[in-house]
């Protein structure tokens, strides 16, 4: 059996999307913008749906029935992220308000508890913002130095310089999985190592790889993991902090408020534990219910046939964007994920974007929070087009033939 | 050197000739081609204005805004890196260029909603495109003060 979804059953799964089928300008909707945020299917909008219609209370508090069943269906969403990212246990999986939040969780309770002038913490050089600034900002207060592994011209990271880089000054390294503007897969396993050699710990931003690729945070031995619910079919604002225990004991609060406190008085407080001493105040209960669900759907599909789905239809848009006159695409990196950046001659991306949008086609354009990445290439910004397994082939040969348009135009 | 757009139109006939034009074109492609069309004709800016203090805020790309004041009247000057940004700049050029301070500041300008395109512009474009006419009425206001 082939290990790709085949069109028909991708017409099926698409089904599930509502949105999908619309139009847009007059055009149907070819949405290629998943890596921003995908779509979400009805078995998550009905769980939502479910849990505000049916027992929607306060956790972890109530004595009474509804509080009790959300209380479950919460703590029993914690184990299904635990599963699906292979934690050991449930309580190193933490609710944040997504993949921002928990970066800056770890950045600013790990800096207030280790960092000191003279230290450093290294990232690379293919950040999004949300990987650099939260770093920055506790570097700045700690008297601590950010340092970067640069990428060289295919987005590919230098790896050659990674020894000298994670030197005796390095408490952290931060890096993502896949890279959200250059889709490069970093080879993940290798660096942690590296780090791990010098007993430094790792944090690893997995919110362009949860979707596309099987992930265990134990196989890969990382110390920190994060990603967000919306853009694995989840809804919004919702998101998940894995720790090691080991870390996530060591770490300071991050919030005070209610559900982090054992006891409260006015002259002491005793932190709750893991994992509720980082969940201050009432989480997304909602938000998490909702995401499990959107994992509990990905598994029935399989993230395996997800990959591979995915993994083809990347191969059918690189070759059939050749086809498109002054297409250049930025990062050629062998082991790429998900997207596929370019630009087209000297268009502004604006300009590209703007006309594939006027014919249906939504990609995203501009520096995609990664600043740094298009000041390295000398560009504005770039186009870039997202997949999700519900894209098909035919949305592909939209977006081609949308750029021959746009181009006869632009260029 | 920088060629001068000077109209013998008022704002409203400017306004509504660009209405007319764009009333013939139904989709959207097309008025994006117009848009980008009128970009290219927009009289170049010169070089030497392309300055960080004539960029205005509020653009994602960049446009440059230069003022001229000649025999009492405003000429505007203006580019953009971006096509279609260039085509929007050069729409309202074209109708408050060479007009006196008093005209533009109590000039209604009508026309983007007329011709559909603001409820059609990306949020990012039209922030941009409300911050050009406020940067020109202030550079009218800033002259007219002047005057007096």
């Amino acid at each position: 059996m082939s290990t790709i979804l085949s069109s028909s059953e991708i017409k099926e799964l698409r089904r599930d999307f509502p949105i999908l089928n619309q139009k847009v300008y007059g055009h149907p909707l070819v949405y290629l913008d998943n890596a921003a945020t995908t779509q979400k299917p009805s078995q998550v909008l009905e769980v939502l749906d479910n849990y505000y219609k049916g027992f929607n209370a306060n956790v972890h508090r109530g004595v009474h029935h509804l509080s009790q069943v959300a209380t479950d269906a919460y703590e029993e969403a914690r184990k299904t992220v635990a599963d699906y990212i292979d934690a050991g246990e449930d309580h190193e999986v933490i609710f944040t308000r997504g993949t921002t939040e928990g970066i800056n969780l770890v950045a600013s309770c790990f800096g207030k508890a280790f960092l000191k002038p003279g230290d450093s913490v290294v990232i690379t050089a293919m950040e999004h913002h949300s990987n650099i600034v939260p770093w920055q900002m506790i570097c700045e207060e700690k008297g601590a130095t950010l340092k970067v592994i640069p990428f060289d011209e295919n987005g590919v990271l230098q790896l050659d310089k990674l020894d000298s880089l994670l030197d005796d000054s390095v408490r952290i390294l931060a890096f993502t999985y896949v890279s959200n503007s250059l889709a490069t897969v970093n080879p993940v396993k290798e660096i942690i190592a590296a780090a791990h050699n010098k007993n430094i710990p790792v944090l690893l931003d997995a919110a362009q790889a949860v979707q596309h690729m099987a992930v265990s945070v134990r196989e890969l031995d990382v110390d920190f993991m994060v990603f967000s619910g919306h853009k694995i079919y989840g809804p919004t604002g919702i998101g998940i902090l894995y720790g090691k225990r080991e870390w996530l004991d060591k770490l300071p609060p991050y919030q005070g408020g209610g559900d982090m406190i054992k006891t409260v008085t006015l002259e002491k407080t005793i932190y709750n534990e893991l994992p509720f001493k980082f969940e201050a105040g009432t989480p997304d209960i909602a938000g998490a219910i909702g995401l499990a669900a959107a994992l509990k759907y990905v598994n029935s599909i399989g993230l395996g046939r997800i990959h591979d789905t995915e993994a083809a239809l990347m191969d059918y848009a690189m070759e059939q964007l050749q086809k498109v006159d002054q297409l250049r695409m930025i990062g050629q990196a062998k082991n790429r994920s998900g997207a596929i950046s370019f630009l087209l001659g000297s268009a502004h991306p604006f300009d590209t974007g703007e006309l594939l949008d006027k014919q249906g086609i939504a990609v995203r354009t501009g520096h995609h929070c990664c600043q740094p990445v298009m000041d390295i290439f000398g560009i504005p910004g770039t186009v870039r087009a997202s997949f999700a397994f519900y894209n098909t082939a035919g949305e592909i040969d939209a977006l081609v033939a949308g750029l021959q348009r746009a181009a006869r135009i632009l260029l | 050197m920088a060629t001068e757009h000077i109209s013998n139109q008022t704002i409203e006939e400017a306004q509504q000739e660009i209405i007319d034009e764009f009333a013939f074109l139904t989709d959207w492609m097309d008025k994006y081609e117009m848009i980008i069309q009128m970009g290219k004709e927009l009289p170049a800016i010169d070089e030497k204005y392309k300055v960080p203090e004539n960029l205005i805020k509020g653009c994602q790309s960049q446009v440059w805004l230069h003022a001229d004041f000649k025999e009492g009247k405003l000429i505007f000057t203006a580019d953009s890196d971006a096509l279609i940004t260039k085509g929007l700049v050069a729409l309202v050029v074209s109708v408050l260029s060479g007009h006196t301070p008093k005209e533009i500041i109590a000039s209604d300008l009508h026309f983007v909603d007329d011709i559909g395109l603001k409820s059609h512009l990306s949020p990012t474009r039209s922030n941009g495109l409300l911050s050009m006419l406020k940067q020109i009425k202030h550079y009218a206001i800033a002259f007219n003060t002047l005057q007096h």
